[in-house]
């Protein structure tokens, strides 16, 4: 093991940072947003918008992330459709493509938390607000969605560190991000022992921060 | 669309079964192996101070690193370790060590990290008045461990070791990306040779989906088993 290379590599690997930050961002975003509306489909008394919502979710949870970032970026210029619609110009991007891979794949899990916190919900707080003639807006902003957030923050703090560790699959379709500069840093230099082990002190630095952001944001929602 | 899936040389049908057999043969030996260091390693927890805080250390890393970066780091650093160790005992001929055995001690180690919280999890929820009996009774440790304990452990970590298991095929996948030819592998490089992309990577999308929905119904049925032997 040659210490002084971990020096060396640590800050070169710094450089990735912004793009794995940047998917993660950008993937979370888009994984609540999907989420929310998947997770109001999944509740919805419409059969057919429920059952649809219920297959999005398990597909996404059943396949390897692997397999539907490589049947987006490499799998859909296979349709001429696809080639010729205005959409082409970003689905060939291979940054857009691994956002919208984690995205799409966060926002199922983040719909079944969603759901277990709205499952976790004390009915007779509705019954109230129904009572008090709230308005359904009324209801969800007041009612439904603090005590939404308060309950999903633990399961959801583990979702973004697993969108983080999702990340590094963006490596696979070239993009330099932490793990793509490591693999480029392991095979200049032939030292795959350091490379991948800065790599994993630099990923480990960015767990441990934004465990802290999540136990911090935990404690101000309890105040 | 069948022709492409056809057995023989037209088709991909044998490499993409023989694909699916090395994942299944990979994932099941990295369960196994993975879950008993696991549970190992939930002992090892109870050994003193110092052994806590290399395990804790060593459950929290592999759970806070990406499961590619430790496969990458298995997969080019144990060539470069070995022989290295190889050299300085005077040994310089190259070895070459199976891409499978690597990608399964990488799993494996993955595996074990998170099943030990599943475990630790387990062991939290059964009451300490059962070792205390146990010791009434003058059971030695080990006897107390295997009799009492395990058996309640084995059934409260069940739904736990079933999310180990789901996530466990789906990372198999990531081992595609160091050469082993798995399904994902096999479906890669029918993808290349076809120009046909996404209908191999929906046929892989579509085996690992089957699998999970057959693993999880599995895992259903044998919950609700031993929660009914549990209650006689």
């Amino acid at each position: 093991m040659e210490w002084h290379l971990f020096k060396d590599f640590i800050p070169k690997l710094l450089a990735g940072v912004p793009i794995t930050l940047g998917l993660l961002a950008g993937a979370l975003a888009l994984g609540v947003l999907l989420g929310a509306i998947l997770c109001y489909l999944r509740v919805a008394k419409v059969p057919v918008l429920r059952h649809g919502a219920v297959c999005y979710v398990s597909l996404f949870r059943g396949t390897p992330m692997l397999v539907q970032l490589f049947a987006i970026y490499f799998g859909l210029g296979q349709f001429e459709a696809v080639r010729e619609s205005i959409a082409w110009p970003l689905l060939r991007h291979a940054w857009f493509c691994a956002f919208l891979t984690l995205g799409l794949n966060s926002a199922a899990f983040t719909s079944e938390i969603l759901r277990g916190g709205l499952l976790g919900l004390e009915k007779g707080q509705l019954e109230a607000a129904k009572a008090y003639g709230f308005s359904r807006w009324k209801k969800l902003r007041f009612v439904i969605l603090p005590q939404l957030t308060r309950i999903s923050i633990p399961a959801y703090s583990n979702e973004i560190i697993l969108v983080l560790k999702g990340t590094s699959l963006a490596s696979t379709i070239s993009l330099l991000e932490i793990t793509g500069l490591a693999k480029q840093l392991s095979s200049k230099h032939f030292t795959p022992f350091e490379a991948f082990i800065s790599a994993g002190v630099v990923y480990l630095a960015i767990v441990f921060a934004l465990t802290f952001l999540m136990q911090w944001v935990e404690r101000r929602l309890d105040h | 669309m069948f022709e492409l899936l056809s057995f023989g040389d037209a088709g991909w049908g044998d490499e993409i079964s023989r694909g699916l057999v090395t994942t299944l043969i990979l994932a099941v030996i990295c369960f196994v192996t993975g879950t008993f260091v696991g549970l190992m390693l939930t002992l090892l927890r109870r050994a003193g101070r110092f052994s806590r805080f290399v395990v804790g250390a060593y459950v929290t890393v592999l759970r806070g690193v990406p499961e590619l970066l430790v496969i990458y780091l298995f997969f080019f650093g144990t060539g470069v370790f070995v022989r290295g160790v190889a050299a300085s005992f005077g040994y310089t001929e190259y070895i070459n060590l199976s891409g499978f055995f690597l990608a399964a001690l990488a799993l494996t180690c993955i595996t074990a990290a998170y099943s030990a919280e599943v475990f630790r999890g387990a062991a939290s929820s059964i009451p300490p008045g059962q070792a205390e009996a146990a010791r009434a009774f003058g059971f030695k440790p080990s006897k107390a461990f295997r009799l009492i304990e395990l058996p309640q452990l084995i059934v409260v970590a069940l739904p736990g070791l079933g999310n180990i298991w789901l996530i466990l095929l789906k990372d198999t996948a990531l081992v595609s990306l160091t050469s082993v030819a798995e399904l994902m592998r096999q479906s890669t490089v029918a993808a290349g040779a076809t120009f046909r992309p996404f209908t191999f990577y929906a046929i892989a999308a579509a085996i690992y989906f089957i699998i999970s929905m057959f693993s999880e119904r599995a895992v259903t049925a044998v919950e609700r088993r031993i929660a009914i032997t549990g209650e006689r």
